[in-house]
């Protein structure tokens, strides 16, 4: 096994707006966000939730692609890190106006529609409407919609926003000046970090390692084993934020190049844990336009471009919204401790609420996710109490195969309805070589409840959550059998972008 | 306030204009853009968490009680002072002077409690350090004792125990007991609305620096800086003048920061005083929810009779409304429940009983709409309920109880409604909206769609016009004009996105005849405008542009007299036009000219306006007199889909006719009219409260509390601002409010949402739909409509969960 890269450097290294800066000696768990405000003085981000969920903090982070050219995303500047800024160019609200200051085509438009009341989350909507911008503009209502499902305004009610969108409109990405600035500044930053060490920032209030290789990465982790490992932080960012938690050491992945890579071989998919669902949202989407869809859904785009499909399974949450989905297809995870390597079925990986089947030291090295066999059809559905980036109070996922009028191959997963995501196997049971008809339905219905005892909290009642887990059954039942009859009030087209 | 000061402003009615006048940029009925829009975008507008803090200011973090009721025992907070940075550590025993910021004088809000905990979160003290990571680190550490007390954590728990934040009030028309036994048809129901957070994304903030003598002055983020003024000095132990509140801008109140600012404000006052540093609150949003009130959630009982045109003949009405730990402004809530009982119906003899009910929970407050939408949610379901009763359609129900114009005007609260345009605002929107044909496809649609189910309603909203506490509808301004002809205006209104400050500035333009540029708009300071209303009850144009009409009419007065005397013209041949004021055939200057000379001349340029309300009174003991000063009036239509399987919808169209008089301008209340209404539109659907049997409110952050997202706004959205609007008053340029009417119109959702429902049942069953509508709402009324078409008796039409 490789050896950690014995030369480190303490210093973050990132273009804010044009202009270089190395820190030294920043908290580590320092947000993007307070340091904007607290230290820079650029107050135009603002904070409405630090939790990621209002964008009224949205940044956009740039970073060099394969092609020598920059790729721009956006990003809660709330839950975002300092140091995961490293080798990558931070634009704000205030890098917008021009020199001669005027106001950018996208601020201007939303002048022009009316399109900011208070005000308070209208940067964070300029930051998302730069984004779309950057990529050449959307007229498109849908896409607008998901662009900026992750910006609450409380004053608008949106319609001068999208009209806003629609007016800026886009720059071309064959734009030669553009093009020329994306590569100037993509040379500039691949310059700044070039052959540089992997950094580790350790301060007193705490430590921050973020390695290049998986072997780096797996042997810090031997190493401390206690670290907390950090992917895109929309849930370890929290910890900070909402618990006020100090993270000693922080092992982050965001840079692991050999963790970020969606392959496919003979049917597999194998995804790193490094990937963000934005990166992994066509290759899943491939798979079936459920999960494309689901993927959209898990959150905003903001939360997508910075959470991991690794993060979601290694935290554990009950109601992860893709674990379901991959249980249904029968996706795999590589584990890695040190040297040694493992795969399990994702469903073992869960054992029970807040307890999952990894040692300390040993990290989530790819999820392994085979594509259905021809015949199966796979269906997935999240009940939420909003469709847009909300936290599911239900999740189904059903991968089933009919022949002749009978139930084959089925695999039936649940989030929301126990501990951990979960498959219905007494479910799966009532239906397997039965005929796919009214009776079996009914008692595939009846096995869930001994299935599942769901539980009551604040994003629904067991009773509605028993009862949608075996009414998204007879929606199955309804696609599967008659699928001429409307379903879906979203999501209705094969979502994958 | 004297009479006369009225009846000046009376005798200079601004005028019929129609359109905007030429060759002024920026008069009454132009589309101008909000004034900090290109601040906004840019990020250069300045928040009071912006403002750059001098050397040495401290961060406070408030600590919360961690049980619903009980008493403290012990509180340890040496671990909190000996914490990291922490410089002062507050309690009760810290206030100064009267420990209460409670806004009707009700004395039962605390700073900090003495002893006893109402809520659970109430903060119980707080904490200021060098950084607030410091100060909120530190709260972790206290160690607190209490000995717990019974919780009443539900309304219906309250309203059985009798336990009330003040006394039950009584309106009535007629004999409603005897008219209901009349009756030919009588329905009774109950249903349960819930509340609703304000979730302004700027949250709940203070930052206070103190001045000499002990004074103090505060940056706030609040509707009401004299309330503020007023409570802090209170609690300091100060007379007002020590006390300076100044509010450049929210971001966002919706009510929230009418009442709700104070408490902060206070704490960091008192660390300010009593350190001589600045001293900043800002809460957390998690802190934000849970410790400031909200809409109340009200459970209404009715007893309603009605004949066979579904004609209301007799309505006994009851509300509940849960005010929480303290009376706030819930008095005044429940009482704007009561006057919209009727939203735009006639409902003759009527008795209206309103209980506020005392929980522990946080102690709720104003929001937009100010109780109006709980009384206007009420009465819409009942005609619904009414419509299916008799087989109609439940417009042709609501027009047949739509007030007279010339009789069947009187409202429970014996006010004549004089200013009735719905029928008229109803045909138009008809014939834009093809509500009956799309009624028949959708009847169509269902037929063959065993699943996803479409419906559809329109719903008016009449929304009374005015403070119904009399003595609030006055507000005062303040112009200057300097040497140079620039207009420096202030007044008492606050700026929280509403468009208040461009639409006054709009008014001065117009009068002045000045291009808006040359008027600079400033912060609201309680040092500039003294005793001021709360900027609410949608006044805040209404009052405000017509005290700033007032000081600019004075110094105008000013400027016409000396002109005329100058070049000896009589006043009536100085005349102002766009940028230029013309004397006669003499000659013609420059504003900044005449303003220049007029300077030289010693004549002040300076002047403070005043408005009150005319014509409104109110007798509380009999509940009877005419609170509003005039109606706001809209129809809307909205459409969904719901999916039968899930309870999940879809708003798909959404037609508005919306009457704001003669628009001051139309692009800022087409703004509010679209936020309103997708505001309404979260509190009817995604957004609910959840508290656990702790009494913790379990949604207390966006990741739990679900407002409408972009996506939520319907895909075909079509807006008018009424063509024909008018108001009958002498309003300012004849405009109508808009902040609040409509985000009522949203009411047509949730019973576009509850006919999709019913359609499960043929029609025939009543889905007893409460409000939010989540999923899980909707889907438990398909449920009980599929029961209840299971159990359905021939000669009765049954209500799904009766």
């Amino acid at each position: 096994m490789t050896k950690p890269a014995l030369d480190t450097r303490d210093d973050i290294r990132f273009l804010f707006g044009n202009e270089e800066r190395r820190l030294r000696d920043i908290d580590p768990q320092m947000t993007v966000l307070n340091w904007l405000r607290l230290n820079e003085r650029k107050t135009g981000t603002k904070e409405g939730c630090a939790e990621g969920d209002c964008g009224a903090c949205t940044v956009i982070l740039g970073e060099p692609n394969s092609q020598g050219s920059m790729r721009y995303r956006t990003v809660n500047a709330c839950i975002q890190f300092m140091p995961t800024l490293d080798g990558k160019q931070l634009l704000a609200v205030e890098h917008l106006k021009s020199e001669d200051g005027s106001l950018h085509p996208v601020q201007q438009a939303i002048v022009e529609t009316h399109g900011s009341q208070c005000g308070f989350c209208t940067p964070g909507f300029v930051m998302s409407l730069y984004q779309l911008w950057l990529d050449g503009g959307e007229d498109d209502r849908g896409a607008i919609n998901d662009a900026l499902a992750g910006n609450l305004c409380r004053c608008t009610g949106y319609g001068p926003i999208i009209e806003a969108a629609r007016k800026a409109g886009g720059i071309s990405a064959t734009d030669p000046v553009e093009q020329k600035r994306r590569s100037d500044i993509a040379t500039r930053l691949s310059t700044m970090v070039e052959g540089a060490d992997m950094l580790a920032l350790e301060m007193p209030v705490g430590r921050y390692f973020a390695p290049r290789s998986s072997d780096e990465l797996a042997a810090l982790l031997v190493a401390h084993p206690d670290a907390t490992v950090l992917a895109g932080g929309t849930d370890v960012g929290l910890w900070v934020t909402k618990m006020l938690k100090r993270l000693d050491p922080i092992i982050y992945i965001g840079d692991v190049a050999d963790l970020k890579s969606v392959r496919e071989k003979d049917g597999v998919l194998t995804i790193g844990a490094g990937v963000t669902y934005s990166d992994a949202h066509n290759a899943l989407g491939m798979i079936a336009g459920d999960v494309g869809e689901l993927v959209r859904r898990i959150g905003s785009r903001q939360i997508r471009n910075a959470g991991t499909v690794g993060g979601n399974i290694a935290n554990g949450s009950p109601i992860g919204d893709t674990p379901p989905a991959l249980i249904a297809l029968d996706a795999r995870i590589a584990l890695r401790m040190g040297d040694i390597r493992r795969e399990v079925a994702l469903e073992d990986f869960f054992i029970t609420y807040g307890k999952q089947d990894r040692a300390k030291g040993e990290f989530v090295e790819s999820i392994i996710v085979p594509k259905p066999a021809a015949g199966v059809q796979f269906k997935a559905y999240k009940i939420s109490k909003r469709f847009d980036q909300d936290i599911t109070a239900v999740l189904a996922a059903f991968a089933i195969r009919i022949d002749g009028g009978k139930v084959v191959e089925f695999r039936a997963a649940f989030g929301g309805m126990a501990g951990t995501p979960m498959r219905a196997k007494k479910c799966e049971a009532a239906l397997i070589g039965k005929d796919w008809n009214e009776a079996s339905l009914n008692a595939a219905q009846l096995a869930l409840t001994r299935d599942f005892a769901p539980m009551s909290d604040m994003r629904a009642s067991k009773e509605y959550r028993m009862l949608v887990a075996q009414n998204l059954l007879t929606k199955l039942f309804i696609e599967t059998t008659a699928p001429e009859i409307a379903t879906r009030l979203v999501g209705r087209e094969a979502a994958h972008v | 306030m004297s009479d006369n000061a009225s009846k000046a402003i009376d005798t200079k009615d601004p005028g019929e204009l129609l359109a905007p006048t030429p060759g002024l940029s920026g008069g009454v009925r132009s589309a101008s853009k909000h004034d900090s829009g290109p601040k906004h975008v840019a990020g250069e507008a300045v928040y009071v968490d912006d403002i750059l803090e001098p050397f040495g200011t401290l961060h406070l973090a408030p600590g919360a009680a961690t049980i619903a009721h009980g008493r403290i025992t012990k509180m340890d907070l040496s671990k909190v002072r000996s914490a990291p940075g922490v410089v002062c550590v507050l309690t009760a025993d810290d206030v100064p002077g009267v420990n209460d910021v409670s806004p009707a004088h009700t004395h039962d809000d605390p700073v900090l409690p003495d002893g006893i905990v109402q809520f659970y979160g109430q903060p119980v003290f707080c904490v200021a350090a060098e950084t607030r990571e410091q100060a909120r680190n530190a709260v972790k550490l206290a160690e607190i004792e209490y000995e717990e007390l019974p919780a009443i954590l539900s309304v219906k728990e309250a309203l059985e125990k009798q336990q009330f934040v003040a006394p039950p009030h009584v309106m009535a028309q007629g004999d409603a007991k005897s008219a209901l036994a009349r009756a030919k048809h009588r329905r009774s129901g109950v249903m349960e609305i819930g509340g609703q957070d304000h979730f302004y994304l700027e949250g709940q903030i203070t930052f206070a620096i103190p001045q000499e003598d002990g004074d103090v002055l505060l940056h706030c983020s609040t509707q009401h800086p004299s309330e503020v003024q007023h409570n802090i000095a209170n609690v300091l132990g100060r007379p007002a003048n020590a006390v300076t509140v100044e509010v450049r801008r929210m971001g966002g109140g919706f009510g929230g920061k009418e009442t709700q600012a104070s408490q902060w404000a206070a704490l960091a006052a008192i660390v300010a005083v009593k350190t001589g540093r600045p001293a900043k609150m800002r809460l957390d949003r998690d802190d934000d929810m849970v410790m400031t009130g909200k809409r109340h959630d009200f459970i209404v009982e009715y007893d309603v009779g009605f004949d066979d045109d579904g004609r209301i003949c007799g309505l006994d009405i009851q509300y509940a409304a849960n005010c929480g730990f303290s009376a706030d402004l819930s008095a005044a809530i429940c009482d704007r429940a009561m006057f919209h009982t009727d939203n735009a119906y006639f409902l003759g003899d009527v008795e209206i009983r309103s209980y506020r009910c005392k929980t522990n929970l946080v102690s709720n407050t104003a929001f937009r709409g100010f109780g109006g939408p709980q009384g206007m949610v009420a009465i819409e379901r009942i005609i619904d309920e009414i419509a299916m009763t008799i087989g109609r359609d439940p417009l042709d129900v609501r027009i047949v109880n739509y007030y007279g114009t010339t009789d069947r005007n009187t409202t429970p609260y014996h006010m004549t409604v004089e200013d009735n345009v719905l029928a008229e605002l109803t045909n138009d929107i008809l014939a834009s909206c093809d509500y009956r044909k799309r009624r028949e496809e959708i009847d169509a649609f269902n037929a063959q769609s065993p699943v996803i189910k479409r419906g559809i309603s329109i719903t008016p909203v009449k929304f009374g016009i005015s403070f119904t506490t009399t003595f609030l509808n006055q507000a005062g301004a303040l112009i200057h004009i300097y040497q140079d002809g620039s207009v420096h205006l202030n007044h008492g209104g606050t700026e929280m996105g509403q468009g208040l400050f461009i639409k006054v500035a709009q008014v001065v333009a117009e009068e002045f005849q000045i291009d808006l540029d040359r008027i600079k708009i400033t912060a609201t300071n309680t040092g500039k405008v003294p005793n001021t209303s709360a900027t609410a009850a949608s006044s805040g144009a209404d009052m405000n542009g017509m005290a700033a009409r007032d000081a600019a009419i004075i110094i105008k007065s000013r400027l016409i007299a000396f002109a005329a005397e100058k070049y000896g013209v009589a006043e009536a041949a100085v005349r102002f036009v766009p940028g230029r004021v013309i004397v006669g055939d003499v000659t013609e200057l420059e504003f900044a000219d005449l303003v220049k000379q007029a300077y030289l001349a010693r004549v002040s340029l300076s002047a403070t306006g005043y408005y009150a309300t005319p014509k409104i009174h109110y007798d509380r003991e009999t509940a009877s007199g005419r609170p509003f000063y005039y109606f706001a009036y809209g129809v809307a239509c909205s459409e969904v889909m719901i999916d039968t399987l899930t309870g999940e919808y879809k708003v798909t169209r959404v037609d508005i006719s919306h009457d704001v008089g003669r628009s001051l301008n139309p692009a800022i209340d087409r703004g509010q009219i679209e936020g309103g209404f997708i505001q309404g539109m979260g509190w009817l659907t995604s957004e609910e409260l959840w508290w656990d049997d702790a009494g913790r409110l379990r949604t207390h952050a966006p990741s739990t509390y679900k407002i409408p997202a972009c996506s939520d706004r319907p895909e075909d959205f079509r807006l008018e601002l009424w063509s024909s609007g008018r108001n009958v008053e002498k309003t300012i340029h004849r405009s109508k409010a808009v902040g609040e009417p409509p985000l009522m119109l949203a009411i047509s959702v949730h019973r576009a949402i509850a006919d999709a429902i019913a359609s499960v049942g043929d029609y025939k069953v009543i889905p007893m739909l409460n409000a939010p509508a989540t999923p899980e709402a909707v889907l438990n009324a398909v449920a009980n409509v599929a029961k209840g078409m299971i159990a359905q008796s021939h000669d009765a039409v049954p209500a799904a969960g009766e």
